[in-house]
C-alpha cells in the first residue's frame, strides 16, 4: 500500500515533455535543401546588389578639404591657430545640375568623438533643462564643470565645449555677382532630440536661466545666443548643437550642416560656379585632423555607399559559387556504393 | 592515513575529551555502576537532537554569503563588481552588480527557505514524544531529551528515535521485525534479536531491577557493522557477558513492525546515530565535460587578459603623441594628469577587463538547473568506454530455481516444476541414474536435512492484526520465505517440494555459525542437535571452499557433476556434514563465544574459529540452481560492444559458470578466442611467462590487423576474450617489493586487456572489483568507466567508477542507494547509454561550445571598437544590452536545446549502437572543435564589426540626410549579433518542437520588443538617455535593414557550407543515418538503383537487431532447456527514486511513437523546397 503511494509520488508527470516524445519537425541541413537555398539566396542578393549599386551610382557627392594644409589653398592663411576671425573661400564649379535636395555636411577626420571620457563629459539633466544642474553640473563634465572662478559652466563638459564652430555661406556666381544659396537649418537633428530629449529651461527670457553660469570656454557666445533670430533654435535645442552632441561612432565622420531645399535651389544646385565662404575657427591641425565639406544628395537607400551594393553582389555570387562547389562535391563524393 | 589521524586528533582535542576511548560503556537506565565494577568515567554524549539545518538565525547572512561567494562564478563577478565600484570603468557597477545581487538574493532566499523547512522538520522530530522507562514507570518525553542509557518502550509502527540495543520484545522468542525502508530502502521485514539474558524482562518494573552495562564501539557510519558486549549483573557479583552484534542493534529511522512492543536501551543518540553519520554526502564526481569546460574557461580567461593587455599596451603606444593623448577637445583634469603612469595603466587594464568580462560565460547558472543527485554526470553516459558488470542479479535475473541435486553421485531432478511455480503436492523425484544402494537412503535424508537447515531463510507468515486469519492459515502453505540470498530461497523451496518443509527457527539448539554467506568465506555452517541428541554440523558452500575440507564421500562423482553443471551455467553448491560429539560441541561453543565476545579483531578471530571447526567433512552432495539470464541481456551486451564499449564481467562466481553465462549473453562469441589467465595456468607456468605469452598472442594479431581493431565487427578480425580469476588478478596487481619488473605486470595486463573485446573476471572479491575499475581508470587514456551491479558486493565498484549504476534487485537496495543512477533492469542500460547518454552528450557539448561561441561573437567587436575610439574603453553596446545579452536574449534557446535536442530519432540510436562511437572519447569537446567554434565566433565578430564599419564610414543611412551616432552603430552590430547567434542555434537544432519554435522566435521577438521599449521611452530613473529612439531610428532606415540581412547571411554562410561539405566528404556514421533518412531523395530518379540499395541497407540496419534474443542459447547447453524461457515473467517494477529520465521504461512495452518524418521530395532541388509529407517511415516497428 505505502509502497504504491511512494511509487506514484516519485514518478514524474508522464507528459510528452518529460518523456521527450514531443511531436517534432526534424529538418536536416542537407545538400538537398542547402544547394537550392544557396542558389536562391545568391540570386536574390545579386538582384539587391545590382539595385543598390545602381542607386548608389546615381548619387552625386562633392567633397572638398578646406583644412588649409596645402599652401595653395585659400584656407592656408587661416590654418595658423594664432589667426583669429579668419575667413577663407573655397571655389568649385558644377558642370551639371546637382540634383536636389542637396545636403551640406561638414566632415572631420582623425577626430575621436567616440572616446569614452569625452562622450561621458556632459550632463543630461542639465541639457534637459533642469535648473538644479545649472548650479552643480555633473562631475563627469570635469574639467569643464566649473571655471577658474568656480562658476558652473553651462552646458558643461568636453563634448559641448568642443562644438564645431566653423560657419559656411554658399554663393552661386551668377554673372560675376554672388548669389546667396539659402540654407535650411531645420530638421538636421533627430526629431526626438529636438523635441523631447533636449529641453531649454522654461524661463523667459532664456538668458535669465543662465544667470550665475558661464559659457564653455571654447565658445564665443553663450548657449542662449546660439541663434538669436529664432528662439526655437536657441539654447540647447539649437540644431547645430544637437547635431554635434550626437557623437559619431568612428574617428572619420560627417555631420549634417544644412539642407538646400529652398528657393531656386529646391530642385538642386544648377550647373555653374560656386564659392563657399568659410568662417575658419575650428582648430584641427593640432591633433592631425582634417576638415572638409561635403555636398550630397540621397536616394531611397541613403547617401552614396558603394560598399553595400558591392557586398551584396559579392555575397550573392559567393552563394551561387558555393552552391556549385557543393553540387560538385556532393555528386562526386557521395557515399560510395560499396561503403555500406 | 596521516590526514585521518591528524583529523582524529583534532576532533579529540576540540571535543576536549582527555580520556578518549575507543569504546563506550553505557549503564542501562543510567544507574549507578554496581560496586566492584571498574572505575567508571562518564563520557559526555550529545543529546538526541538531530540537526540537519545548516544555518541559525544569526549566522545565516554571513555564512550563506560566504558559501555563495566560494563558487568561482560568483566570486568572479564580485571582483568585477568591486573593480567597477572602485575605479572609473566603462560600464556602471549596476551591470554586474544587479545580476549578481539578483542571483545571490534568490539563492539565499531559496536556501534560507529550505533551511527553515529543515529547522521545522528537525523540530518536529526532536519534539516527537517517546516513552521512557524510569524507575519502573513509563514517562513521556520529548525525543531530543533522550540520553544514552535510557530504556525506551517502543510500540508497533513507531520509528526508533535513536540507535537502540534490543533488550526484550513482546514476542516470546525475543525477536522483533523491523523495516529499514527509510534507511536503505529495503522494505522487507528484518528480524532482530533481543539479548538472550534480558529477554525475560517484560514489564517496566522488571527494568528497574536490571543491572547491566553495555560496552560498545564508538559510533561509526557503517549501517551493517556493530560490535559490543553486554554485562549483566545478576545476584551474583560476577557479571554475565554476552556478545552484541548488528542483529541486536535497532537503528534510528527504522520502524517496528509486527511486534506489539519492545524495550530497548539507547546507545547512540543525536548526531552520533548511524543514520546521522550517514548524512554526509558522497564525494562529488566530476564529469569529463566539466573538466574540458574548465580548460576552456582558462583559455578564455587568458584571452580576456591578453585582450585587456593588448589594448592597454596599444593605448599607451597610441597615446605617445600628446595630441592624441589630450587633444584640445578632450582635456584631462589636473588630477588625471598628475596620476602616475603605472597607476593609469593599471586602471586602464582593469577597465578593459571589465569591458570584456562578459566573454566568460555564466555557464554555472545553467549547470545549477538541477542539482539533484549527480546530474552533472548525465553527459558522462555518452562517454562510457568500459562497462563493468556484475553477473548475478545484473546479467541474470537472480531468480533462482532449484534444478537438480546430486547425492552421493546420484542425480535427482524434481519433475514437477512448472515455470518456476511451486506445485504443491509434487513431492516425487525422478532419479536419473540408477537407484542408490541401501546406504544411500540415509545420506539422502541427511542431505535434504542439511539443505533444510543450513540457511538464513526466515519464514514470513501471513500475520495481520487479524488474529483469526493467523490461526486459520498458520499451518497452511501461506507462509513464504524471505532471505537476503535468493539461492537459499530456491533451495528451501525446492526442499519443500520434496517434502522437507522448513517451518521456523525453533530455538537456540541450532547454533548458527555464520549467518551471512560471506563472500570471503563462501560457505556457511549450522550446528544442530537432532532429536536423538546427536550433534551435526552441516556446511554448505562453494565447491572450492568445501572440497578441501572433505575427507570422505563420493568426491569424484560429485565433483564431476558439479563441473558439468557449472559449464551449463548453473550455480552449484556443495553440502557436507560432520558429526560432533558432545565434548566437541562444547569446545566449539566455547571457541565461538570467546571469539564473538572480543571487541577488537572480532572478525579475524571468528574466521580462525570457523577454520578450526569446519574441517573433516563428509561430502553429501551438490545442488544446482539455475539463474536465468535477464531479459535482453545478450542483446544489450552486444549493443554495448557494437557501440565500442568494452564490457567486463566481474563476478564472484566460479569460472565455468561465469564463462557459460558470458557465452549465453554473447559477451563471448563462438569466434572469440579465449585467453585464460587463471590459477590453473599460473600453476603450470609462472605468472610472468603467462603474461608475456598472452601479450605476444594478442599483439601479433593486433600488428597484422593494421590498426583496424576499431571496428570489432569485421569478420576477419579474431577477437579475444580474457578470463582471469581473482587469485591471479591479485598476483598481477600485487606490488612485489624486490622484483624490478613488477611494475610492468600491471601494464602488460592492461595491454592485454585493451586488445581483448571482452574480459571476464571471476572469483572476485568485492574490493577486487573496485581495484579493477581503479586500474582501468588510471590507465594512460583515462577512459570513462561505468559499473553496474545490484548487490552489496558491487557497491565498492559502483562508487569507484565514473558512473555507478545500481540495479534495484533482489539483493536489497544497497547498490541502488550508492549509485548515481538506479535502473530496474540490465536491459535499460542500453537505452540509458545509447540514447540518453548520446543525447546528453550532444546537448552538453553544444551547450558548452555555443556558450563560448556566442560570447566571443559578443565581445570581440568591442575589442575591435577600441581601435576606433582611441582605446578609451568605450563600450560598443548599451549597458542594457551588455547586461541582458547572456541573461535573456540568447540564453533560453540554448537552454531548451540542452534539454530536448534529439539529433537523431531515439529508436535509430537504439537500433544502431555504432552511432555511439561517433561521440566516443569526448569527440565533440576536443580542441580542434573548440578552436573551430571560437574561430567561428571571431569570424562572425569581424563580419559584424567591419560590416557595420564600412557601412557607417562616411555615409548617410537615412533619406533625410541625418547622421547616426555611435549608439546606432553599436545597436546595429548588436542586432546582427543576436540574430546571428540565435539563427546559428536554429541551424544546429534538429528537433523542432513547438517549444523550440516558441523559444527561438520568441527570444528574437523579445529582443526586438525590448529594444523598441528601451528606446521608446525616456526612462526617468536613468541619468542618460543615450538609447532614446536609437533602435527605432535605425529601423526606419532602409540600408540598415539591408545591412542587417546581409551581415546575418554572411556570418552564417561559412558554417552552413562547412557542414554540408563535411557531411559529403567526411560523414560520420550519425550523419550517414541522418542522410539516409532525409537526403536519400535528393537525386531521386537519377540513381534509382542506388536508392533501392540504400533502402535495403537501411532497412537491414534498422531491422537487423530486432530479432528477439533467445536466452541460454549457449555453446554447451544441452537440450534439457524448457521452452518457456523466452517469456520471462515480468517482475514487479520497483519504485523510482532516482532519475526522471528513465521513467518511461517502467511498466509495459516501449512504445516507439515515430514522429512523422518530413522528407524533402526528390524534386526539391528544382522547386526549391517542396516538402513531401511522409507518414511514419517504414522503420516504424516494435
Amino acid at each position: 500500500m505505502m509502497k504504491e503511494e511512494l511509487e506514484t509520488a516519485n514518478r514524474p508527470d508522464n507528459t510528452a515533455f518529460t518523456q521527450q516524445r514531443l511531436p517534432a519537425w526534424q529538418p536536416m541541413l542537407s545538400a538537398g535543401i542547402v544547394i537550392p537555398g544557396f542558389v536562391l539566396i545568391g540570386l536574390a542578393f545579386i538582384g539587391i546588389g545590382v539595385a543598390l549599386f545602381i542607386a548608389s551610382q546615381n548619387i552625386t557627392v562633392l567633397e572638398r578639404d578646406y583644412t588649409g594644409v596645402e599652401t595653395v589653398s585659400d584656407c592656408y592663411k587661416c590654418s595658423n591657430p594664432s589667426v583669429k576671425n579668419c575667413t577663407c573661400k573655397l571655389d568649385f564649379s558644377l558642370s551639371n545640375l546637382f540634383e536636389g535636395p542637396v545636403f551640406f555636411y561638414y566632415g572631420l577626420s582623425n577626430y575621436f568623438q567616440s572616446q569614452r571620457a569625452y562622450g561621458a563629459s556632459k550632463d543630461e539633466y542639465q541639457l534637459s533643462g533642469d535648473l538644479d544642474y545649472f548650479k552643480t553640473p555633473n562631475s563627469a563634465c570635469s574639467p569643464y564643470q566649473y571655471d577658474a572662478n568656480n562658476n558652473p559652466i553651462v552646458p558643461c563638459g568636453s563634448l559641448a565645449n568642443s562644438m564645431f564652430n566653423d560657419t559656411f555661406k554658399l554663393y552661386q556666381m551668377v554673372n560675376g555677382t554672388k548669389k546667396l544659396v539659402p540654407f535650411d537649418g531645420k530638421g538636421i537633428a533627430w526629431w526626438t532630440d529636438y523635441n523631447i530629449k533636449y529641453r531649454n529651461p522654461s524661463v523667459t527670457p532664456l538668458k535669465n536661466a543662465f544667470n550665475g553660469t558661464v559659457k564653455p570656454p571654447f565658445w564665443s557666445k553663450p548657449a542662449y545666443e546660439l541663434d538669436t533670430s529664432d528662439p526655437s533654435n536657441n539654447g540647447f535645442v539649437n540644431q547645430d548643437f544637437l547635431v554635434w552632441m550626437r557623437r559619431a561612432a568612428l574617428p572619420d565622420f560627417r555631420k549634417l550642416y544644412r539642407r538646400i531645399t529652398e528657393g531656386d535651389y529646391a530642385s538642386g544646385l544648377p550647373a555653374g560656379n560656386y564659392s563657399l565662404e568659410i568662417a575658419y575657427n575650428y582648430p584641427v591641425l593640432s591633433f592631425g585632423g582634417r576638415k572638409k565639406v561635403v555636398f550630397s544628395n540621397v536616394s531611397w537607400m541613403g547617401g552614396k555607399n558603394q560598399f553595400l551594393g558591392i557586398a551584396y553582389l559579392v555575397v550573392g555570387s559567393l552563394c551561387v559559387v558555393m552552391s556549385m562547389v557543393m553540387l560538385i562535391v556532393y555528386a562526386k563524393f557521395k557515399f560510395p556504393e560499396d561503403d555500406k | 592515513m596521516d590526514f585521518s589521524s591528524i583529523r582524529k586528533f583534532i576532533t579529540r582535542w576540540c571535543a576536549g575529551e582527555e580520556n578518549w576511548v575507543d569504546t563506550r560503556t553505557v549503564y542501562i537506565g543510567n544507574k549507578e555502576p554496581p560496586p566492584g565494577a571498574e572505575a567508571y568515567i562518564p563520557q559526555r554524549y550529545p543529546d538526541n537532537r538531530i540537526i540537519s539545518s545548516k544555518y541559525t538565525f544569526w549566522n545565516f547572512v554571513p555564512k550563506n554569503l560566504f558559501e555563495q561567494f566560494r563558487r568561482i562564478a560568483n566570486f568572479y563577478f564580485l571582483i568585477i563588481f568591486l573593480v567597477q565600484l572602485i575605479i572609473d570603468t566603462p560600464t556602471s557597477p549596476i551591470t554586474s552588480g544587479l545580476p549578481l545581487f539578483f542571483v545571490i538574493t534568490v539563492t539565499a532566499i531559496k536556501q534560507g527557505y529550505e533551511d527553515w523547512l529543515r529547522h521545522k522538520a528537525d523540530n518536529a522530530i526532536n519534539q516527537c514524544p517517546v516513552h521512557e522507562v524510569q524507575h519502573g514507570k513509563v514517562i513521556r518525553k520529548q525525543s531530543r531529551k533522550l540520553r544514552v542509557g535510557d530504556v525506551v518502550l517502543m510500540k508497533e509502527d513507531e520509528t526508533f528515535p535513536c540507535d537502540l540495543i534490543l533488550l526484550s520484545t513482546s514476542r516470546e522468542d525475543g525477536t522483533c521485525f523491523v523495516t529499514t525502508a527509510s534507511l536503505d530502502g529495503e522494505s522487507s521485514h528484518k528480524t532482530y534479536y533481543a539479548v538472550q539474558d534480558t529477554k525475560a524482562f517484560n514489564t517496566e518494573e522488571d527494568f528497574d531491577t536490571l543491572q547491566a552495562s553495555i560496552e560498545c564501539e564508538q559510533p561509526q557510519p557503517d549501517l551493517y557493522k556493530f560490535v559490543g558486549r553486554i554485562n549483566i549483573y545478576s545476584d551474583r557479583n560476577e557479571p554475565i557477558a554476552r556478545p552484541l552484534g548488528s542483529e541486536n542493534l535497532l537503528l534510528r529511522g527504522a520502524t517496528l513492525k509486527n511486534t506489539e512492543h519492545i524495550y530497548a536501551v539507547a546507545i547512540y543518540t543525536g548526531m552520533e546515530t548511524k543514520m546521522a553519520l550517514n548524512y554526509q554526502s558522497k564525494s562529488q564526481k566530476r564529469s569529463a565535460v566539466e573538466k574540458s569546460m574548465n580548460a576552456y574557461l582558462i583559455v578564455y580567461l587568458c584571452i580576456l587578459i591578453s585582450k585587456a593587455l593588448i589594448n592597454t599596451v596599444m593605448k599607451y603606444v597610441w597615446q605617445a603623441d600628446p595630441d592624441r593623448d589630450e587633444p584640445f577637445y578632450n582635456q584631462k583634469t589636473d588630477i588625471e594628469r598628475q596620476r602616475h603612469i603605472l597607476i593609469r595603466a593599471f586602471t586602464d587594464f582593469l577597465a578593459f577587463m571589465v569591458l570584456f568580462n562578459y566573454i566568460i560565460p555564466r555557464v554555472h547558472e545553467l549547470g545549477e538547473r538541477a542539482q539533484v543527485n549527480t546530474s552533472d554526470l548525465n553527459e558522462e553516459l555518452g562517454q562510457v568506454e568500459y562497462v563493468f558488470t556484475d553477473k548475478t542479479g545484473t546479467l541474470t535475473e537472480n531468480n533462482m530455481e532449484f534444478i537438480e541435486c546430486c547425492v552421493d553421485g546420484y542425480v535427482y531432478v524434481p519433475d514437477a516444476i512448472c515455470n518456476g511455480q511451486v506445485m504443491p503436492g509434487a513431492t516425487s523425484m525422478d532419479m536419473i541414474d540408477s537407484s542408490p544402494g541401501p546406504g544411500g537412503k540415509e545420506t539422502e535424508e541427511l542431505f535434504f536435512r542439511a539443505l533444510c537447515l543450513c540457511h538464513t531463510v526466515q519464514v514470513k507468515e501471513e500475520v495481520t492484526v487479524d488474529g483469526i486469519k493467523m490461526g486459520i492459515h498458520q499451518n497452511k502453505a501461506t507462509s513464504f520465505y524471505i532471505s537476503s540470498s535468493p539461492d537459499e530461497v530456491a533451495l528451501v523451496e525446492g526442499m519443500k517440494r520434496l517434502g522437507f518443509t522448513y517451518l521456523r527457527l525453533k530455538d537456540s539448539h541450532m547454533e548458527i555459525l555464520n549467518r551471512e554467506d560471506e563472500v570471503e568465506r563462501r560457505r556457511m555452517s549450522v550446528i544442530v542437535r537432532s532429536t536423538t541428541g546427536e550433534y551435526y554440523l552441516f556446511c554448505k558452500g562453494a565447491d572450492s571452499s568445501i572440497f578441501p575440507r572433505v575427507i570422505s564421500g563420493k568426491v569424484e562423482q560429485v565433483k564431476a557433476r558439479v563441473e558439468h553443471n557449472a559449464v551449463e551455467g548453473l550455480r552449484t553448491l556443495c553440502v557436507a556434514y560432520r558429526k560432533l560429539s558432545v565434548a566437541q560441541y562444547e569446545e566449539t561453543c566455547h571457541l565461538l563465544n570467546s571469539a564473538k565476545l572480543a571487541l577488537q579483531d572480532r572478525d579475524r578471530k571468528l574466521a580462525e574459529a570457523y577454520d578450526i571447526i569446519e574441517k573433516d567433512f563428509i561430502l553429501l552432495g551438490a545442488t544446482a540452481v539455475e539463474d536465468r539470464l535477464q531479459d535482453k541481456a545478450a542483446d544489450t551486451i552486444e549493443s554495448l560492444q557494437k557501440a565500442g564499449m568494452k564490457v567486463w564481467v566481474l563476478t564472484g562466481d566460479k569460472m565455468e559458470t561465469a564463462a557459460a553465462t558470458c557465452y549465453a549473453s554473447k559477451l563471448f562469441r563462438r569466434s572469440t578466442q579465449i585467453l585464460e589467465l587463471t590459477t590453473k595456468r599460473t600453476e603450470e607456468q609462472s605468472l610472468h611467462d603467462a603474461l608475456f605469452d598472452l601479450r605476444k598472442t594478442v599483439l601479433r594479431q593486433h600488428g597484422s590487423m593494421t590498426r583496424d581493431t576499431f571496428s570489432g565487427l569485421s569478420a576477419d578480425c579474431v577477437d579475444y576474450g580474457l578470463i582471469i580469476d581473482g587469485a591471479t588478478l591479485s598476483a598481477v596487481l600485487k606490488p612485489s617489493q624486490e622484483d624490478s619488473s613488477q611494475g610492468n605486470y600491471k601494464e602488460i595486463f592492461l595491454e592485454i586487456c585493451r586488445n581483448c573485446s571482452a574480459v571476464l573476471c571471476c572469483r572476485m572479491a568485492p574490493l577486487q572489483k573496485a581495484q579493477i575499475v581503479k586500474l582501468i581508470k588510471a590507465s594512460p587514456e583515462h577512459p570513462i568507466t561505468l559499473a553496474i551491479g545490484d548487490g552489496a558486493n558491487d557497491v565498492s565498484m559502483i562508487l569507484e567508477a565514473h558512473v555507478g549504476i545500481g540495479i534495484m534487485g533482489k539483493e536489497g537496495r544497497q547498490a541502488a542507494r550508492n549509485s548515481d543512477y538506479a535502473i530496474p533492469k540490465f536491459k535499460h542500460l542500453k537505452k540509458m547509454l545509447l540514447v540518453h547518454g548520446h543525447y546528453y552528450y550532444i546537448r552538453i557539448s553544444e551547450l558548452v561550445q555555443y556558450f563560448f561561441y556566442k560570447n566571443v561573437a559578443f565581445i570581440f567587436p568591442q575589442f575591435l571598437y577600441q581601435f576606433f575610439c582611441g582605446f578609451s574603453q568605450q563600450p560598443l553596446y548599451d549597458t542594457a544590452y551588455l547586461t541582458l545579452y547572456n541573461i535573456s536574449f540568447t540564453s533560453l534557446p540554448i537552454l531548451l536545446f540542452s534539454l530536448i535536442e534529439q539529433h537523431i530519432n531515439m529508436d535509430i540510436l537504439k537500433k544502431d549502437p555504432s552511432l555511439y562511437r561517433d561521440i566516443a572519447k569526448n569527440s565533440l569537446l576536443r580542441w580542434p572543435i573548440f578552436i573551430y567554434w571560437t574561430f567561428l565566433g571571431v569570424f562572425d565578430a569581424v563580419v559584424f564589426f567591419f560590416g557595420a564599419y564600412f557601412l557607417f564610414n562616411n555615409s548617410t543611412f537615412t533619406s533625410n540626410g541625418q547622421m547616426f551616432g555611435n549608439w546606432t552603430f553599436g545597436t546595429l552590430v548588436f542586432t546582427v549579433l543576436v540574430f546571428t547567434v540565435t539563427l546559428k542555434l536554429a541551424l544546429d537544432t534538429h528537433y523542432w518542437t513547438w517549444i523550440n519554435h516558441f523559444v527561438i522566435w520568441g527570444s528574437l521577438l523579445f529582443f526586438v520588443i525590448f529594444s523598441l521599449l528601451w528606446g521608446g521611452i525616456i526612462w526617468p530613473f536613468l541619468n542618460y538617455q543615450r538609447m532614446y529612439y536609437v533602435f527605432i531610428q535605425m529601423l526606419s532606415s532602409g540600408p540598415a535593414w539591408l545591412s542587417i540581412i546581409l551581415l546575418i547571411v554572411t556570418s552564417l554562410l561559412p558554417d552552413v557550407v562547412k557542414k554540408v561539405v563535411c557531411r559529403a566528404l567526411w560523414p560520420t556514421t550519425t550523419e550517414r543515418i541522418q542522410w539516409m533518412r532525409t537526403d536519400r531523395n535528393f537525386d531521386g530518379v537519377m540513381t534509382y538503383s542506388r536508392d533501392s540499395l540504400l533502402d535495403g541497407n537501411a532497412d537491414k540496419l534498422y531491422n537487423g537487431q530486432l530479432s528477439e534474443f533467445t536466452p541460454l542459447a549457449s555453446l554447451h547447453a544441452p537440450t534439457r532447456r524448457r521452452a518457456d524461457h523466452q517469456n520471462p515473467i515480468p517482475r514487479r517494477s520497483e519504485p523510482f527514486t532516482k532519475k526522471l529520465m528513465f521513467t518511461h521504461w517502467r511498466g509495459g512495452p516501449n512504445y516507439c511513437t515515430f514522429t512523422p518524418l518530413l522528407r524533402f521530395a526528390g524534386n526539391s532541388r528544382h522547386s526549391g523546397g517542396g516538402y513531401a509529407h511522409n507518414g511514419a517511415g517504414p522503420e516504424t516497428s516494435v
